[in-house]
């Protein structure tokens, strides 16, 4: 047997395990009736009508021709996840200013070059943007400064 | 009449001077994003949800549907200038728009866009206030039973009217309508695949969803190439197109703009399908000597009517029957929601001034993107010259302090890099997020109304045949399956979207 759409084969096995998943989950919950439908009974049907399909994409896979599955870059892919979740984490302790230096600096080295003096300009002028506009002006209950 | 009075009455409430500005900046914005390649209205109107949380209903609506029309004139500009589509659906407003700069007619390409835009919207903006009255008086009569088939409708055609493989358009749908049930329900109050976390039992935040998908991903997925734009700026010297260009084109803008207003209705439809027929149709029913693709205006006059019909009457199943026919309507119907407005056809009847206001609000942001832009254009083209490398991080911040702002939760922007982890991998595999958005906002809505349906027939599933609407929906749900799935218009559709 040989994979002749691994763009498609890859999808369908990611639809067979998100229906697989959610009717497995959906387990948990009471089922009910028909006339009366408990929490598991949707989410049951839809995640096994999901499933098949899967299935069906990833045996027409095996048949049908197709394309591969595009390259991933890591590179961006992980600095800007990267970038997202410190902002998450930062935000509270340190502040919009401080955390702010670290999802433009962290994201920045996601792209092709990294210009120091650039990037700082750039980080200094939404860093002044953002408390201006989103905390000043919109009043956002977001904290500035480290500690407030 | 009532026609005139509603309208009248949509007008006060649009021409209020907080209305006006709002309006200005959800245009002047659209257009902004229209230009810039890389972000589309979708992640805009989804950036700037929160700052929207603080206005009156109305006026944060007019701002958002500003956005989505101002991004169709902005897309033009560049397409045309640059050959850089700044939106999917100005691509084929490149192919002899960009011919005729080339040939330095830029200025008339560029005429043409904005009138034909202009009369496209005053005709849909009619065709919304003709046709939504009616169509929402039908649907106050439907229960349960007809909103479950509606929405069956609604998605199906979402996916046949969408490009790429269909099986697995299907199959995001599905994956969105369960994502959507993620959180507490409401007829048990279970909590559903909430795993423990709190965060989760009140649900995904769809802002959350659409950020990471429409935003971040991209994000990443522009940032595989290094950035080589090339840009060949036109000279313009006149922007008025010739009375003998004029002439070429009435027919060509009314052909755009019927066709788009027609595709804009469709569930799945809007400005991108309405751009891509009325180039196709334009190539075969314009009159010879034809010159498309070396710099023909009426490629330019019917593609951009269409786009701005579709973009506006896209907004009718909204305002009608709360159901979202594209991403950037689903983020509308969130909003919404979110200014605690059930979308649906009670909106007219009990909020008129928002309904009325909205539409009214419509044709005058038309008439700003007239005025205002032609002499903006020069402004528009310096802004094309800013790297990427220079935007996207601005991007990224406005998409992590948005979806703080939703909630105040970090929790958010951790899910919102989830999704944008999964939006990448889509990608990747070529599965389409724009069903799965569509899917997302009606999950829970499908879910209540199959269980309301099927407690009033005693668990008879048969009902959903029997109901005479209820069939009559399924059964043209099923015949566009059918229609689609059939060889020879298979075909024809992939060649429809390859046209460019």
């Amino acid at each position: 047997m040989k994979i002749k759409a691994p763009k498609d084969f890859w999808a369908g096995l990611m639809f067979i395990a998100f229906g697989v998943g959610f009717a497995w989950v959906a387990q948990n919950y009471q089922m009910g009736t028909s006339v009366r439908m408990g929490p598991a009974y949707f989410p049951t049907v839809l995640g096994g009508i999901l499933a098949v399909i899967g299935l069906a994409i990833a045996i027409q896979s095996l048949i049908t021709a197709g394309g591969p599955v595009g390259r991933f870059y890591f590179r961006p892919l992980i600095l800007i996840v990267l970038a997202t979740v410190l902002f998450g984490v930062l935000l509270k302790p340190l502040g919009l200013v401080l955390s702010l230096a670290v999802l433009v600096g962290v994201g920045a080295f996601g792209g092709f070059e990294f210009r120091w003096k650039e990037v700082t300009v750039l980080y200094v002028v939404l860093a002044i943007f953002s408390v201006y506009v989103f905390v000043k002006g919109l009043g956002l209950p977001i904290p500035v400064w480290p500690g407030e | 009449m009532d026609l005139l009075n509603n309208l009248a009455l949509g007008f006060t409430v649009a021409l209020s001077f907080q209305n006006l500005l709002w309006c200005f900046l959800g245009v002047l914005l659209g257009t902004l994003v229209g230009v810039l390649p890389g972000i589309g209205p979708v992640a805009t109107i989804a950036m700037l949800l929160p700052v929207t949380f603080t206005l009156p209903p109305v006026s944060a609506l007019i701002m958002l549907a500003g956005i989505y029309y101002g991004a169709q004139y902005g897309g033009s500009t560049t397409a045309i200038l640059v050959n850089l589509p700044g939106e999917s659906s100005s691509v084929v407003t490149a192919l002899d728009g960009y011919q005729m700069a080339r040939q330095g007619r830029a200025g008339p390409a560029l005429g043409i866009a904005a009138l034909g835009s202009f009369f496209a919207g005053t005709v849909s903006t009619l065709v919304i206030a003709l046709f939504a009255p009616p169509l929402a008086e039908v649907a106050l009569k439907f229960g349960p039973t007809e909103y479950f088939s509606l929405m069956v409708l609604g998605l199906i055609a979402a996916v046949v009217l969408a490009h790429g493989s269909l099986i697995k358009a299907i199959a995001m749908v599905i994956l969105g309508l369960l994502l959507g049930l993620v959180g507490t329900d409401v007829n048990s109050g279970v909590a559903r695949y909430s795993f423990g976390i709190s965060e989760l039992s009140d649900g995904i935040g769809f802002v959350t969803v659409a950020m990471g998908v429409f935003g971040i991903s991209e994000i990443m997925a522009n940032l595989q190439q290094q950035d080589t734009r090339d840009i060949f700026v036109a000279k313009i010297d006149r922007l008025l197109p010739s009375m003998d260009d004029l002439k070429k084109c009435i027919p060509s803008v009314i052909r755009g703009t019927v066709l788009g207003s027609a595709l804009g209705i469709l569930p799945g439809g809007g400005a991108l399908l309405a751009s891509f027929a009325a180039y196709t149709l334009e190539k075969k029913s314009a009159k010879p000597p034809r010159n498309f693709g070396k710099g023909d205006i009426r490629g330019v006059a019917a593609p951009e009517s269409a786009n701005n019909a579709g973009a506006q009457t896209s907004f009718i199943p909204l305002l009608t029957l709360g159901i979202p026919s594209n991403p950037v309507m689903a983020l509308m119907i969130g909003a919404m929601m979110i200014q605690g407005i059930a979308p649906g056809p009670q909106v007219m009847t009990e909020r008129p001034q928002l309904f009325w206001g909205m539409i009214a609000s419509m044709w005058v942001g038309n008439l700003m993107l007239v005025i205002l832009n032609l002499p903006l254009i020069g402004m528009w083209i310096k802004l094309l010259t800013v790297p990427y490398r220079l935007l996207y991080p601005a991007i990224l911040v406005f998409c992590a302090i948005g979806v703080y702002s939703v909630n105040n939760a970090s929790f958010d922007i951790y899910m919102m890099a989830i999704f944008a982890v999964l939006g990448y991998v889509w990608v990747k595999l070529e599965c389409e997020p724009a069903p799965l958005i569509l899917g997302f906002i009606l999950g829970p809505m499908m879910e209540e109304n199959l269980r309301r349906a099927m407690l009033l027939s005693r668990g008879d599933p048969s009902v959903f045949f029997t109901k005479p609407i209820s069939a009559v929906l399924l059964g043209i749900s099923l015949v566009l399956l059918l229609i689609v799935l059939s060889p020879s218009i298979k075909k024809k559709r992939e060649e429809a979207f390859q046209e460019a």
